[in-house]
Formats: structure tokens, C-alpha cells, sequence
């Protein structure tokens, strides 16, 4: 099994928390877009033969700004190229601008089944405070329709933002659940190096809550979550069970992925061995490669084993099903798994490690602790 | 060879900034003992931390030539002498060198504690002294108050003192005219047996030791074979010269004169300040007096943050010492932090220096321990200890009693900070001797346990009295003291290089401090970390750090795998400036500055 990804590097503006591969572009020449990702997409099938997708998923960027075709014919080369999985997930990541949600039913006719959406907050001012483009009416319209257009849909909200309150959070979650589905992204407010929230958060413009508060709110989110059937599944995501993101879950297990576009990550075993693969990040300069060479790969690196249980353990630490001990063996410091047991960050089940949600909440440090 | 009553030896005294190393500049310059060109801001600082901190570690001297308004020419030699407390006894040594000295008072300033002493110390050297007021253009100087000052406090008449901008240049002149006219010419007989004071000395990586001295009787010569009176070490001497301040070679150095001159010395350890010189096969009768060997009274451990530069530290340190024979140090370990050394030193300045020489000129990453005086703990079996490492105090049931080093203290404040000043000493412990005001300037006399003030004295006066107080010690004698060993405990384990040595009645204030100030210092981790002070088996003071809740990414996607492991990596490599303890983990700048505590 394996996830294909296809990054859409373009949005209609920079988001002042975001610190992925996003550009504003005043043009984009959909055509040449179009084959050269199908170029890559090409590339990459000529040497993962054999196994089967898994999932399929736009990311971005905005890649709701594709045009429906460019999705479309994406989706059906990779039907041609691999063989799919009956129950193949097609997730798109959208925003609930207008122009957006024009496409949604074109979206679900090129093959989309889930629809992810960054909603962020339920209210206008901290939508501007967050910098993004719609409205809270637009948040509830995109909701609305894409619940009507698609089998699957989730959506993003942001939280622990300055000044937020338990009851005030608690009050916009309670109010998120009555629009959602089986899925909900729920992330707390980071500030990125590289930001413009960088800046500004350094400047002292303003403070996000931190250590006692930030975990209680994450607790909160927790509790009500569980309550209402769909409990987390990882760090930030929660879901009824069943209807957790296949896609990301292969992220999380550390199984194959293929990434198409220009900086997009992928891992793949090659002939037996567990590589990284990277696109150029400059849109532009991907293109020329692709249209000079047939791909955009910058980067193409072995990770050995140890490498692997790292990112292994890593990644599936943030599962709430944990890893299996077995496959990080010799990575990690067991000698740290009593201490870090006693202490009630970690449960060990047979060959199963899974943290608590104490554990979860302090993850980089646990993973300090037990990364050799 | 200048004739003895054209030569004029003189020291500057003045406190930091009042301008002393400008005036020596302009007074090089007025000679022409350097080219425009040469004339680098303050000459005579040559280090880095000299220049910085406006300090003189080692004692230098240049000849100048100087034609008078009477046609003569003068051999006048200036001794630029080690600036601060520490230093003291070095000082006393330039200034016994000399005849006369200039004293440089800022007429916007006046005069401050460290000056006093020193002028003091040059009167004992029954010194001719000038005093003589810079600054004087600045529109805040007050020349007729300070003069006032001079005469009031230092019991110097002041009348004919020299106004001068050692900066615009005025009145430098005046300063060179005076030190012909008023100091007197040096005697001594070129016949006599050689009889020479040992002022400094430094290495030269190509001649061995240099070093500085004043011939008081008798002549030196290159191929004389030279006596050490102190240590017994014979040499032959290879070079004789002065500085101008270009090293400059001389076929010889008569009485009156300083100089230097080299003799394949190795160490400057063998050349000890304040010895007698002289000749192998014909000695002089007597040895200067005053010669003190120097005993170091300040320790503190020093430790490679990264245990792998432990030997580049012993290089390091032994070559620092090539230079300075008054610093020690001897192979330490402590269970907290490793492989270092138990550091001896003159005074708290000197601990600085050193320390900032070691991570500067040596590129080192240096954790260091609290600063600790000497005692001396009497056992009952009548054996005295020197205890200058708090980690090392014997056990309490077997010791009869112990001993402190105390100091006697004079501080210059303005009187709006005289109250605070007053707290402070006697908070410290300390036991007034004299109050004596000076127009609004109030001066005091403690006699100060050392302990109390090694920890943070100098930062404390200074931040009482917005850095208007000024402080000068000498060392006292010892006195019995109610001592007792504070040690802190992090989630039940002693930490020895937290261990301190206090006063009984300070030990609860002092451990409650300390337990605070390292709850600040402590990073939270994942369980709660107790911080506790005990005296014995006795816990007296305590304090949380709580468990650490939340650390963790809210986003980690395919794409961020290889990113977010970077940033792990990187707060797994600043573990490593974490020293461990059972399973807590104390940073290596908790060790000192958890012991400079404020009070408030």
C-alpha cells in the first residue's frame, strides 16, 4: 500500500501563521502546471511498480484553486498508472472562498471523495487576526455545501489563540461540532520561524497561551471531543473510529508515499530500500526541471536504518494507537521506558508503546528522551 | 648614562576613568616617545580586557626624554601600576620603585575610595605627591570643591594643584614641569654592591621572562651573573634596556634607573614581586623590606562545559599562568561536574579576569562554581585544615572550630546612598569602624567577613548606589566564625558544587535564596523537581519546580518529517549544556548564578 501526494504550491495570499510551501502568484499558467505535474506524476510511477494507492491527496498551497480539469486528469493517470484500492481516498484541500466553493461539485465530479477544509475560526475577527480571506458566513456556506456535494468531509480550526479563554474555546468547538462530520483537524497556534507571526509574536505585538493554560485547553479539546464520539486519533486529529484520514495515517505509520510538486516530501522503498525524496521549492524553477528532465527531485537520500526507527518512532508516537516496539528496536534508549512508564508518559503493552495523553502533551520531550 | 639628578621616577595614581591612561598617553606624545602614527588610544593597556574594562593587570613603564624649560633634559621614567584592590600589594611594589607620584582627580568626580588607598600607600613610600585635577573643562567640574576634597580627606595640600584636560591636552606641560621641579632626583651609589627591586614580570614567547626593576644601588650589566634573594635562583643576565615604550636595548641600568632585562628565565613564577636582585659573587647586605610572597584568598572550581577540553583547559590555564604567578590551580573533581580545577586567586577581579581571558583568548566553554574563601578549620586533634573548597569540609563532629579571613573595607558613597550602603555592610555582616563625611560625600570603614563579600558584594553596592560607591579592602586576620556547610539537595541528591559555606545565622535567608533562585534556573522536565537547602542532615529551605505539561508539534505531516527530527535533534544537543543529577537535568550557568543573588 502506499499515498500518493500532489502539492498545489499557490494561494490568493500568505497566511501570517503558515510556514509551508505556499506563493501568491498573480498568474498561474494552468496548462504547462497541468503536464508537468503529470510529467512527475509519470516519473515517479516508473519506479513504484506493483503496489497499490492507498490514498490520494491535494495539498497545498490552496490547491482548491486548480482548475477541476488539472484534478481530473491527475486522478484518472493515476488510475492508469497504479493499481488502486477499491475504497481509493481522494482528499482535497480547500478554502471557503467564494470562487472555492464554485468548484466543489466539479471537484467531486473529477473523483474528490473528502474534502478538507480550513475553516480556522468561527468568527470574523479572529479570522482577520489569522488572516484569512472569508467570512465566518462563507465558513458556514463552504460547510453547507460541501456536506451536501461529499461522502467525506473535515475541517481545520486554529486554537490556544491570544487571549483565548477555556469557556470561549469551549464555546466555538461545542458550536464547530454542530456543522461537522466524522473529522475534525484541531491544532494549537504555533509560531513558526519564518512567519510574519514571527515577527510580530518576537515584537511582543502579542502572546499565545502557554504551559498551563495551553495544555488545558488541550485537554478541554480532548474531553469534549471524546464526548462527542470522535475522539483523537493523533496529536491534532480527531475522528469517530473509521473515518480517521487515510491518507495521513500512512504518514503516521511510516509507510510509503509518493510526493509530487514542487516541495513535496516523499518516502519510498526502492528496491528495498527506504528513500527520501524532495521537489525544488521555487514553483518555477520545479517547473523547469520537470520540463528540462521529466522530474523536479532536488533531493534523493537512503535513510538507514536508524534513521528510519527515528522517524518511525517520531511519527508514530503521535498516533494514539502507538507503534510496535519490535520496529524501533535498537533506535530508542529502553532504558528510559521504565522511568518514562512510572512516571505515567508512556504505556507498554506487550510489544505495543503507546503514550497517555500526559505523554502526548509533552511529546518532543519524551521523544528526546528516548531518541538515542 | 643620564646623570641621577636628571632622572625623575613617578607613578600616576588615580581611580578608573578619572584619566589616567590619557594623561600617560599625552605625556608620551608631548616627548615624542611615539610617532602619530604609533599612538594607539591608551598605549599602555596592551590587553584586550585592559582596554575594555579601563584596568592595568601588569605593571609597565616608559622613559621619556624630556627637554625642561631650564634647557635640561630629563630621564623621566613612568610607572603605570596595576589598577585595582586586588592588586594592592603589586601596586605597593610600582609604587616603591618611585619617588613621587602624580595624583590624576577628576574635578567632576573627586575623590574615590581606591585612590585613597593607593595615595596611602605612596605616602608610606614617603612619596613627593602632585595632585593634579582633570577634566577641568568638562562644565560639571568643580576644581575648588575637589581641591578641598583633596585637602580635607587625603590631607594633601592642594594649593598648587595642576588643573588639566588630559583629553584637549591643557596644562600637560604644567604636569611634566611640575614632576622635574617638585619630585625629588633618586640616590644611590653606582659603586655599591647591585641592589635591584623586582617591580613585575611577564613571558616573551622569544626572551624568556622579562622583567621590570628599579636599581636602587649598584649598576646591572649584560653577562652579570644575578641573585634572587627571595627564592635562591642565580642567572645570567642576557639584555638590559627600558621601554620608550618600544622595547629599547642598554648596555647597562645605573641607580635610579628602571628597566628591564632578560636571563633565560622560564617561569614567572620564579620571579617573585617585590624581591631583591642582586649580584651572585658580590650581594648586597639586606633585602628590601615589605616582600610578601602573593597567597591567593578567592577560589572557585572551574570546569569544561564540554568534558572533552579538560586538557585544552590545564594547557590553557598553565599558560595564563607562564604570565601570572599569582593565580593557582590543582586538578579538582566533583561528582556534579566532572574533571576541572580548584582555582586560587588575589581577589574577585582577578577570578574575572582569568576566567575571561580563558574564554577568550582560549575559546573555552568554562562552567564555573561559587567563589570561596580560605578557612581554616582547627580539628580536635589539634590539626589545622585549609579549607578552600566547601565540597571538602571535614565532618562536623570532628572539627573544634573554624576560622574566617576578614577584611577591612573603606567605602566612598554620596550621601543619599550612605543608608543603603549602612544596611548592606551590616546585613554582611559587617562591624563599622569609621563614618566620615566630605562635603556630601560620605566615607566608611568595615571590617567585613570575606565570605560575605565574594558572593555578590561589589554587584550589590554598586546596584544600591546606581555605581556611585566606590570600594577598596585589604586583608585583616582571621576571626572565629559560627560556620556552617549549606548543601542543596535537587530531588534528594546533594549537588557538591552548590555547596556553600555560611554564617549560622545567615544559613536559612542564605538557603531560602538560593532554593528561589534556582527555581528559576532549573528547566521544567517532565516530573517535579524538589529543590532543597540542608545543613546537615536538617532541611531548611525548599522549593518546586512543576512538571513540565506541554511540549509537543501541532502539526507533522510527510513533509515535516525530516525538519521537525532537525529540531529534536537540536534540543537533544542542548541537553548536553545540562549537567545531570539522578534524572534532573541543571544547566552549567545555574552553578554561579544561582549564587548571585539579590536581595529584594
Amino acid at each position: 500500500m502506499r499515498a500518493l501526494y500532489i502539492h498545489w504550491p499557490f494561494c490568493i495570499s500568505k497566511c501570517p501563521y503558515c510556514d509551508f510551501n505556499s506563493h501568491v502568484s498573480a498568474t498561474v499558467d494552468h496548462d504547462r502546471w497541468r503536464s508537468a505535474l503529470l510529467t512527475e506524476l509519470h516519473y515517479y510511477a516508473q519506479q513504484t511498480q506493483g503496489q497499490k494507492l492507498q490514498s490520494i491527496f491535494f495539498g497545498g498551497g490552496t490547491p482548491s484553486l486548480m482548475k477541476p480539469e488539472t484534478v481530473q486528469a491527475l486522478i484518472d493517470e493515476a488510475h492508469k498508472l497504479w493499481p488502486t484500492a477499491l475504497d481509493l481516498e481522494i482528499t482535497l484541500e480547500a478554502n471557503p472562498g467564494t470562487v472555492d466553493m464554485e468548484r466543489f461539485q466539479a471537484f467531486q465530479q473529477a473523483g474528490i471523495n473528502r474534502l478538507s477544509m480550513g475553516i480556522q475560526s468561527l468568527y470574523d475577527d479572529q479570522l482577520q487576526f489569522l488572516g484569512r480571506k472569508h467570512s465566518a458566513a462563507e465558513a458556514f456556506e463552504a460547510i453547507g455545501i460541501a456536506r451536501d456535494i461529499f461522502p467525506r468531509y473535515s475541517f481545520d480550526l486554529i486554537y490556544a489563540r491570544p487571549n483565548q479563554t477555556l469557556n470561549a474555546w469551549e464555546k466555538e468547538l461545542t458550536q464547530a461540532l454542530t456543522l461537522a462530520g466524522d473529522h475534525l483537524s484541531l491544532y494549537q497556534l504555533t509560531i513558526e520561524p519564518g512567519t510574519s507571526f514571527y515577527t510580530r509574536h518576537n515584537r511582543g505585538d502579542f502572546q499565545i497561551p502557554q504551559d498551563d493554560l495551553a495544555a488545558d485547553l488541550y485537554t478541554l479539546t480532548e474531553d469534549i471531543m471524546a464526548a462527542a464520539g470522535r475522539p483523537s486519533y493523533e496529536v491534532s486529529n480527531y475522528a469517530q473510529p473509521g473515518q480517521e484520514s487515510r491518507h495521513n495515517l500512512m504518514y503516521w505509520r511510516y509507510r510509503d508515499y509518493i510526493g509530487i510538486g514542487p516541495g513535496a516530501h516523499g518516502r519510498l522503498t526502492l528496491d528495498g530500500i527506504k528513500t527520501a525524496t524532495k521537489g525544488t521549492r521555487g514553483p518555477e524553477l520545479w517547473l523547469q526541471a520537470v520540463e528540462a528532465k521529466g522530474h523536479g527531485a532536488s533531493e534523493k537520500t537512503v535513510i538507514n536504518s536508524n534513521q528510519q526507527m527515528q522517524e518511525r518512532l517520531m511519527m508514530g508516537l503521535r498516533l494514539t494507537e502507538g507503534i510496535s516496539l519490535n520496529e524501533v528496536e535498537g533506535g530508542i534508549s529502553s532504558e528510559k521506558l521504565p522511568f518514562l512508564a512510572e512516571e505515567g508518559f508512556i504505556n507498554v503493552g506487550g510489544s505495543n508503546l503507546k503514550l497517555t495523553p500526559a505523554g502526548r502533551l509533552c511529546l518532543n520531550t519524551v521523544l528526546v528522551e528516548l531518541l538515542k | 648614562m643620564t646623570d641621577q639628578k636628571h632622572i625623575r621616577n613617578f607613578s600616576i595614581i588615580a581611580h578608573i576613568d578619572h584619566g589616567k591612561s590619557t594623561l600617560a598617553d599625552r605625556m608620551i606624545q608631548l616627548c615624542g616617545g611615539l610617532t602619530e602614527r604609533e599612538m594607539s588610544e591608551q598605549v599602555l593597556d596592551t590587553m584586550d580586557i585592559e582596554q575594555e574594562r579601563g584596568i592595568t593587570i601588569k605593571a609597565q613603564t616608559v622613559r621619556l626624554l624630556y627637554k625642561a624649560k631650564d634647557g635640561e633634559t630629563y630621564q623621566l621614567n613612568l610607572m603605570d601600576t596595576p589598577g585595582h584592590v586586588d592588586f594592592a600589594y603589586e601596586v605597593s611594589r610600582s609604587l616603591a620603585a618611585c619617588e613621587g607620584s602624580i595624583l590624576v582627580v577628576d574635578a567632576s568626580q573627586g575623590v574615590e575610595a581606591q585612590t585613597l588607598a593607593n595615595v596611602y600607600q605612596a605616602i608610606e613610600n614617603n612619596h613627593e605627591i602632585v595632585p593634579v585635577l582633570n577634566k577641568v573643562d568638562l562644565p560639571a567640574a568643580e576644581p575648588e570643591r575637589v581641591k578641598e576634597q583633596i585637602e580635607d580627606v587625603i590631607g594633601l595640600d592642594a594649593s598648587d594643584a595642576i588643573p588639566i584636560s588630559a583629553k584637549t591636552g591643557v596644562g600637560i606641560g604644567d604636569v611634566l614641569e611640575a614632576i622635574v621641579n617638585r619630585l625629588p632626583a633618586p640616590h644611590g651609589n653606582k659603586d655599591e654592591p647591585l641592589k635591584a627591586l623586582l617591580v613585575d614580570s611577564w613571558y616573551d614567547p622569544y626572551l624568556g621572562v622579562i622583567i621590570l626593576v628599579r636599581i636602587k644601588e649598584g649598576e646591572m650589566k649584560p653577562g652579570m651573573r644575578v641573585h634572587m634573594m627571595s627564592t635562591g635562583g642565580t642567572y645570567d643576565v642576557e639584555q638590559v634596556g627600558c621601554f620608550t615604550p618600544k622595547k629599547h636595548k642598554l648596555t647597562s641600568l645605573s641607580p635610579g634607573e628602571i628597566g628591564y632585562f632578560t636571563a633565560s628565565i622560564k617561569a614567572v613564577a620564579d620571579c617573585n614581586i617585590g624581591d631583591t636582585i642582586t649580584e651572585e659573587k658580590r650581594r648586597t647586605q639586606e633585602a628590601f623590606p615589605g616582600f610578601k610572597p602573593s597567597v591567593p584568598v578567592v577560589f572557585c572550581g572551574l570546569f569544561p562545559a564540554d568534558a572533552a577540553e579538560f586538557e585544552d583547559l590545564r594547557e590553557s590555564l598553565s599558560k595564563l599562568r607562564l604570565n601570572d604567578a599569582s593565580f593557582q590551580f590543582e586538578a579538582e573533581t566533583s561528582a556534579a561536574l566532572g574533571f576541572g580545577f580548584r582555582c586560587g586567586f588575589l581577589g574577585l577581579l582577578h577570578l574575572e579576569i582569568i576566567q575571561e581571558r580563558l574564554e577568550r583568548e582560549f575559546g573555552l566553554d568554562l562552567v564555573t562554581t561559587a567563589p570561596s574563601v580560605v578557612y581554616k578549620v582547627h580539628m580536635n586533634n589539634g590539626e589545622i585544615k585549609q579549607l578552600h573548597n566547601p565540597a571538602d569540609m571535614p565532618d562536623v563532629v570532628k572539627i573544634a572550630k573554624m576560622e574566617e579571613p576578614w577584611i577591612e573595607a573603606t567605602i566612598m558613597v554620596p550621601d543619599q546612598y550612605l543608608g543603603p550602603v549602612l544596611s548592606l555592610c551590616t546585613e554582611r555582616r559587617g562591624v563599622q569602624k569609621n563614618l566620615t563625611y566630605v562635603g556630601n560625600r560620605a566615607m566608611v570603614v568595615y571590617r567585613l567577613p570575606l565570605n560575605e563579600v565574594v558572593f555578590d558584594f561589589y554587584d550589590r553596592l554598586k546596584s544600591i548606589s546606581r555605581g556611585y560607591a566606590s570600594f577598596d579592602y585589604h586583608m585583616d586576620d582571621y576571626e572565629d566564625g559560627d560556620l556552617v556547610k549549606l548543601n542543596i539537595l535537587v530531588n534528594a541528591e546533594p549537588v557538591d558544587a552548590l555547596a556553600i559555606i555560611v554564617h549560622r545565622a545567615h544559613a536559612e535567608s542564605r538557603g531560602r535564596q538560593l532554593c528561589a533562585r534556582l527555581k528559576t534556573l532549573i528547566p521544567q522536565q517532565l516530573f517535579k523537581i524538589a529543590i532543597q537547602a540542608a545543613i546537615g542532615g536538617k532541611v531548611i529551605a525548599r522549593e518546586t519546580v512543576s512538571a513540565m505539561r506541554k511540549d509537543v508539534t501541532a502539526k507533522c505531516y510527510g513533509g515535516d518529517i525530516s525538519r521537525k527530527l532537525k529540531l529534536l535533534d537540536k534540543q537533544k544537543a542542548g541537553k548536553k549544556r545540562l549537567r545531570q543529577f539522578g534524572n534532573v537535568e541543571i544547566p552549567q550557568s545555574a552553578f554561579l548564578a544561582a549564587l548571585k543573588m539579590s536581595d529584594d
